[in-house]
């Protein structure tokens, strides 16, 4: 299995890198480690956060050859998130955007409704729409008839660092949805990355925590090596399990001829 | 002699009749060893509904792409160790590599079966109401060259045959035909249906495929579940073996179920019937027909079947080839494992040790008082003398009665349920 022929396809467009830097915790140091220790080929940008001031322009952080993925946070229904998403192309951001929606401000889950509504305007606008969404089967069914390119469930709340909290239900998206399946938010190791990759998913989105890490440089480069451990097992085909103990019952299939 | 060249494979269908009159015979026999006069299998005819699906180009592709000899006992134990089956892994289940894991796949199978059904059994009934044909399918008792007695039933025939069914305490009902628009058009099988909606509490069909808006009518009418056998999923061999008729349309054949759920329906039930062709591959094709339709329609219920090949009235000699028991159960096992949601019917084509077998393991629907006549079912039920029937389309293995097939079920640690669903 050569990794090389491996790509993440998203709206036609390929990256070679399954890690995605999130937008949470931002500054010069954590998108610099993202793209060299992370090899991160997209990193995500808050629009309404974006200071487009001389003096500190994040634009001016991106490095050249990096997919800037703006998001729509503070939207807070479909409306405010379409016109966030025209705003961003105008200023040149390109057809990217991730849906975000929320009006829920305690813990800043998304409003899976409110999103179908907005992926269905921005796809017919030819945007790559990449929606935020809690993992809910019907939901994301709808999202990919409303023209989704990826769907992106949360692992867990926000920055929360708590992982796979939502484990069961990010399986059955995989399994059931003809589309990359982006793992957002609450992955806060490592493993909980790789995890999720050997499950299936497409790519990790995770931000605080690397930004909260110690070593910023070398826990970038740690999710780096767990993503791809965990894409190279899920391409390879999990090994088995063995159970422990027998069956003592009479044979199933003593019955045939 | 030089038939025999030509179609040796064919040979075990092949049976004349001396009541065919010499041109009829010649063109049978034409149809049989000159492909050339037979019309194209991939083309629609005029009256029928296309419809814009790539179900069909997917299931082929993937059809050719399965080399089942590629995989491994690894490959096999892997499968059936992943919480998910996967499409690989259902591959792998139906490989040859997996003949010994037969045990190992039973276990998974039934716990897949009481995961998702618990430990109920459905019990329905199939009630032919006419056996006439304009299709040559060589291996059909009720094609339209075999010798037989054709009957159609009247209203009242269908009203009195359901009364006799429904007197035995049976709910559901699969209504069967020949396929034959001529005889048995779409509105004599609605009128059928609605005298079924007074004797039963879900009604099936298993017709010749129609169009979307005639699913529609049928539905109003009172049928949930629309069954369509594909019989084989690779073309080049369908068109060996329907030689005649609109049943020869293979990709209309195929979008059957796609447009009984587009028109309504709740369900929709699929199968190859085994023997006729590679079965592992025809096996592989029936699931990932089932399961892409599911990714599309989620909303509907799905079913398989898996019939093996039967003699038929004037020629005994057709059997079930290289599909024994041990390979038909792990086409059911793989599919339960890959399919867990789905229901499994099991046929009386099948052996009564069979069906007790393999409902413990994953079959979840039974049929019983079970007759592939028309209009017998009074002398079959009662012993009654009735003259005025018409010929079986296949002979049936377990003959058990709806009383006794409930009480075996009962014995056996089932729960025979006979209908949970209403009309809303």
């Amino acid at each position: 299995m050569s990794n090389k022929s491996d790509k993440l396809v998203l709206g036609g467009h390929e990256f070679n890198s399954r890690f995605i830097l999130g937008s949470g915790k931002y500054n010069l140091n954590l998108i610099k480690a993202a793209v060299e220790q992370g090899g991160a080929e997209i990193i995500t940008l808050a629009l309404r956060r974006a200071n487009t001031s001389p003096k500190e322009n994040i634009l001016d952080y991106i490095p050249k050859g990096v997919t800037l993925l703006p998001n729509t946070s503070g939207a807070r229904n479909a409306k405010e998130a379409v016109r966030i998403a025209r705003l961003s192309r105008e200023m040149g951001c390109g057809d990217f955007v991730k849906v975000e929606i929320m009006h829920d401000s305690k813990y800043l889950l998304p409003d899976n409704y409110e999103t179908v509504k907005c992926i269905e305007i921005l796809a017919k606008e030819g945007f790559v729409v990449l929606p935020y969404m809690y993992p809910d089967l019907n939901a994301a069914r709808d999202m990919q008839n409303a023209g989704a390119a990826a769907i992106m469930p949360l692992a867990s709340p926000i920055g929360s660092n708590r992982g796979l909290a939502t484990k069961d239900f990010i399986q059955i998206l995989i399994d059931e949805i003809d589309l990359p399946i982006i793992v957002d938010a609450g992955i806060g190791k490592p493993s909980q990355a790789c995890e999720a990759m050997e499950m299936g998913a497409a790519a990790i989105m995770a931000n605080t925590a690397i930004a909260t890490a110690g070593d910023v440089p070398a826990m970038a480069g740690a999710f780096r090596q767990a993503i791809e451990a965990g894409r190279t097992a899920y391409l390879t085909g999990m090994g088995r399990v063995l159970t422990r103990g027998g069956s003592a019952s009479d044979p199933l299939t003593g019955f045939l001829r | 002699m030089e038939l025999k060249q030509m179609n040796e494979e064919n040979q075990v269908y092949f049976v004349d009749s001396d009541q065919l009159p010499p041109e009829v015979l010649a063109r049978k026999h034409a149809l049989e060893s000159d492909p050339s006069v037979r019309s194209d299998h991939m083309k629609y005819l005029a009256d029928m509904e296309i419809i814009d699906s790539d179900v069909k180009d997917r299931v082929l592709q993937a059809m050719d792409e399965f080399d089942y000899n590629s995989y491994t006992a690894a490959d096999v134990e892997r499968a059936l160790s992943h919480e998910t089956c996967s499409v690989e892994d259902f591959k792998a289940l139906l490989s040859p590599a997996a003949a010994p894991y037969l045990e190992q796949m039973a276990r998974r199978a039934e716990a897949e079966t009481r995961r998702h059904f618990g430990n109920t059994v459905y019990l329905f009934t199939p009630l032919y109401i006419a056996n006439y044909c304009q299709n040559y399918c060589v291996y059909c008792g009720f094609n339209c060259y075999n010798n037989i007695n054709r009957k159609k039933l009247s209203m009242e025939e269908i009203e009195h045959e359901m009364q006799v069914i429904a007197s035995t305490g049976m709910e559901e009902i699969l209504i069967l035909t020949g396929e034959s628009r001529k005889y048995s058009d779409v509105t004599y099988i609605g009128e059928a249906v609605k005298i079924a909606r007074k004797y039963f509490r879900n009604i099936g069909i298993e017709i010749y495929p129609v169009n979307t808006d005639e699913y529609a009518y049928l539905h109003e009418c009172g049928v949930d579940y629309v069954t369509v056998f594909q019989e084989t999923y690779n073309p080049t061999h369908y068109e060996t073996l329907h030689l005649l008729g609109h049943k020869r349309v293979w990709p209309y054949r195929f979008d059957a179920q796609e447009r009984a759920l587009r028109a309504g329906m709740r369900g929709v039930a699929f199968s190859a019937l085994l023997g006729l062709d590679d079965f592992r591959k025809d096996a592989l094709a029936t699931a990932l027909h089932v399961y892409l339709l599911q990714r599309r329609y989620p909303h509907a219920e799905f079913s398989l079947s898996c019939p093996r090949l039967r003699p038929i009235v004037n020629n005994d000699k057709i059997n079930p080839r290289d599909v024994g028991e041990k390979e038909l159960c792990q086409v059911l096992c793989a599919y339960r494992i890959f399919l867990p949601y789905v229901g499994i019917t099991v046929s009386s084509r099948e052996s009564k040790e069979f069906r007790d077998g393999i409902t413990k393991i994953c079959a979840t629907k039974v049929s019983a008082g079970v007759s592939t006549g028309i209009g017998d079912h009074e002398a079959k039920y009662t012993g009654k003398e009735d003259t005025d029937t018409g010929d079986e389309q296949f002979e049936i293995d377990d003959n058990r009665s709806f009383d006794r097939m409930y009480q075996d079920l009962e014995d056996g640690g089932l729960q025979p349920v006979l209908n949970d669903y209403i009309y809303v």
